[in-house]
């Protein structure tokens, strides 16, 4: 495993173009995530953020520019853009195998416990002994505070224990940097806290995350730099304070109003 | 009323090849339709509208102007087979149409966001097909199958046009000597009601055990 | 193989097959209408009935999706004039067998179409005033054809196809005509390149219509 040196950013975009059909979604992005950052992409929908995040881990494909996450291109072989061969399914999968990714819709493995969804990857991607493997899930859902559901199934798990035990299979992968999809979105109201303390104790706790998300306390708090999305661009970056409490830009002051009233 | 019971050893023979039939034809177009429901789900391109032609031809025409088919046609192309199969083949060949649907559904009901997440933990196409998508759809396969199976049992009944004594042909006989026709047919229906019910039965019962898999 | 197609026969005998299609449609037609006003009023019975009700409709139900049509023909053909000391017609006796054989999928198409119908609607309902069988007829009932229409349309097709076995008590309908012109004339393989597309495109050409039908009046969930 290579080692990161301080300066290079461990998931690194350069020019980022993507159109669905007509349809120009992603226009141009660069961006750089440092170790340890928690990059909060916000925007009204339609921006390219969730677009944005699943051309990282190549769930959606990219027509033009560049991904590294730690400095292996994710879409293609040759990072030169003459003679681009996409990757095979095998190298996607051991490039995946170090991102990690929690959906807003959990996709947990309805057929396993949750203690086996998480114990799926570690075994069989990781190559964990079992007893090994068994530990470290058991481990993680402890940490996420589902100690007492290790073998309930997901249909027997509310929408917010579903959610943790997706951070806990995404985590327990050790993964370079941590992919949050509109993880709060799909859940009621009361239960966001739990799911939202989880991700604010990864952070705490050093985890590179890139989340995009509508929870503007979340991103105030939690995020070392937030990013505004919109129309496939990066309009506005910067620090919680720079972006959120003191907005200079037209199309994000527009899009905190209409925010804030909802959240009010 | 003593003719009928001394009939029931001949129907109770016309009781198991009506299984007999039913049991190859359901062994013939489940290992038919999987293969190529499979293989119109995952397959190269060029494979997928044979199948889905194949498909759509046999559930569109009636089983019993194919069996007819197969029966008079076939040695007109020198192919000559027995009664037995030649019904046999026909009635699998419609089934597994039925089947490569039954599967086709069961693979691509299960939502694309399940393989996106097998993709994220790191696995491969091969072991995304056998730990994740595998479990969902044999879950998702059984109750329709079953069902399947019914239809097959019912089916088979055709085979009586033929001069295949199944239970079908087997009541009529019984009732060409004792020329009781309703209690007969009421019998015959119980017995065939007999064998289905179980297994539409036993396809409900799976459906609610396994409804967790469609949460 | 020394076999020359000849479609002569076939030609000169072809109303037998056009009729005999004609037939096929108005016999899964009447059937289906038949089979609606059965499934219909026990779908409804069956929602608002005591456990009796419920399990005698069960029982129809369960006992007709378990038995082979081709008894239910017999029974009906043969078993019940011994018993009535009547006898009738062989396309009545396979419409009245038919249209029973379609009440019991009808049961549950509307069975499941009722319980479809959003409870919201049904809310709104009681909400302006309405009683409950002005609930039914206002707003439950329409709701219910709307949602209900494309297993309406996969009824009719299947029952067309199910009306091939009427051949079997002499019912001229397509199949039969088919049988027997091949009889006649011994040209099976010829017959069966006429009468199979028959059955398909007819198949198809009513689906596709219908879907056209239902694209004006269902509703999209």
């Amino acid at each position: 495993m290579t080692e990161i040196s301080p300066t290079s950013p461990v998931v690194r975009i350069r020019g980022l173009r993507k159109s669905f059909g007509t349809n120009l979604v992603l226009d141009g992005i660069d961006l750089d995530v440092r170790k340890g950052e928690v990059v909060v992409v916000i925007g009204p929908s339609g921006s390219g953020k969730t677009t944005l995040l699943r051309c990282i881990n190549l769930l959606e494909t990219y027509d033009e520019g560049s991904i590294q996450v730690d400095r292996v291109e994710v879409g293609f072989r040759d990072g030169s853009s003459s003679a681009r061969q996409r990757r095979s399914d095998r190298e996607l999968a051991r490039i995946r195998a170090d991102i990690g990714m929690v959906f807003q819709l959990f996709n947990l493995f309805p057929h396993l416990t949750a203690r086996e969804n998480v114990v799926l990857g570690l075994r069989k991607v990781r190559g964990l002994p079992t007893a090994e493997a068994k530990r470290v899930a058991e481990q993680w859902l402890t940490r996420v505070g589902l100690a007492d559901k290790l073998d309930s199934l997901p249909s027997q798990l509310s929408g917010g224990q579903q959610q943790r035990v997706g951070i806990a299979r995404a985590v327990a992968m050790d993964p370079k940097v941590l992919l949050l999809d509109e993880i709060t979105s799909a859940l009621d109201p009361e239960l966001v806290g739990e799911v939202l303390t989880v991700a604010q104790e990864l952070a705490r706790d050093g985890m590179t995350m890139i989340v995009v998300t509508h929870e503007m306390t979340f991103a105030r708090d939690v995020g070392s730099r937030i990013v505004f999305m919109d129309g496939g661009r990066i309009q506005v970056q910067g620090t919680p304070r720079e972006v959120l409490t003191a907005p200079a830009h037209d199309r994000l002051k527009a899009f905190l109003a209409r925010i804030e009233l909802k959240q009010r | 009323m003593i003719f009928a019971l001394q009939s029931l050893p001949y129907l109770w023979q016309g009781l198991l090849m009506t299984l007999e039939v039913s049991a190859l034809v359901v062994f013939f177009s489940l290992i038919a339709g999987t293969i190529l429901g499979v293989a119109i789900v995952y397959g190269p391109r060029w494979l997928y509208w044979p199948v889905r032609i194949y498909s759509d031809f046999f559930r569109g025409i009636p089983l019993l102007v194919l069996i007819f088919f197969m029966y008079y046609g076939l040695p007109l192309f020198k192919i000559n087979l027995t009664n037995f199969a030649s019904v046999v083949l026909a009635l699998s060949a419609f089934k597994t149409a039925h089947i490569i649907e039954v599967v086709r559904g069961a693979i691509q009901s299960i939502p694309v966001g399940q393989t996106e997440a097998g993709k994220t933990i790191g696995l491969r196409f091969g072991q995304r097909l056998l730990y994740v998508v595998a479990p969902q759809a044999v879950r998702r396969f059984l109750p329709p199958w079953i069902n399947a199976v019914v239809d097959a049992v019912k089916g088979s009944a055709l085979v009586s046009l033929v001069g295949i004594v199944d239970l079908m042909l087997a009541i009529q006989q019984v009732i060409g000597r004792t020329y009781m026709p309703m209690p007969l047919y009421v019998l015959g229906a119980l017995m065939y009601f007999g064998i289905n019910y179980s297994l539409s039965s036993a396809s409900r019962r799976l459906e609610a055990r396994f409804a967790y898999i469609r949460e | 193989m020394n076999y020359h197609l000849n479609f002569n026969y076939i030609w000169t005998h072809f109303d037998k097959l056009t009729w005999g299609l004609v037939l096929s449609l108005e016999l899964a037609f009447v059937s289906i209408l038949i089979g609606v006003a059965i499934g219909l009023s026990l779908a409804l019975a069956y929602t608002g009935g005591g456990r009796l009700v419920r399990g005698v409709v069960a029982g129809y139900v369960e006992f007709i999706r378990n038995v082979p049509l081709l008894l239910l023909i017999y029974l009906v053909f043969y078993g019940v004039p011994s018993v009535g000391g009547f006898a009738y017609e062989p396309a009545t006796s396979f419409v009245l067998t038919l249209s029973v054989y379609a009440g019991a999928y009808m049961v549950e198409v509307f069975r499941a179409g009722l319980t479809a119908v959003p409870r919201g609607l049904i809310d709104a309902g009681k909400a302006i005033g309405l009683n409950a069988w002005q609930r039914l007829i206002c707003v439950r009932l329409p709701t219910m054809f709307r949602i209900v229409l494309p297993s309406l349309s996969n009824a009719y097709v299947s029952l067309f196809k199910d009306t091939s076995l009427a051949s079997v008590i002499a019912v001229p309908e397509l199949t039969y005509g088919a049988q027997w012109i091949k009889t006649n004339s011994f040209r099976v393989i010829e017959v069966w390149i006429v009468v199979t597309p028959l059955y398909l495109i007819t198949g198809y050409a009513l689906l596709f219509t219908l879907q056209q039908l239902e694209r004006r009046f269902a509703i999209q969930r």
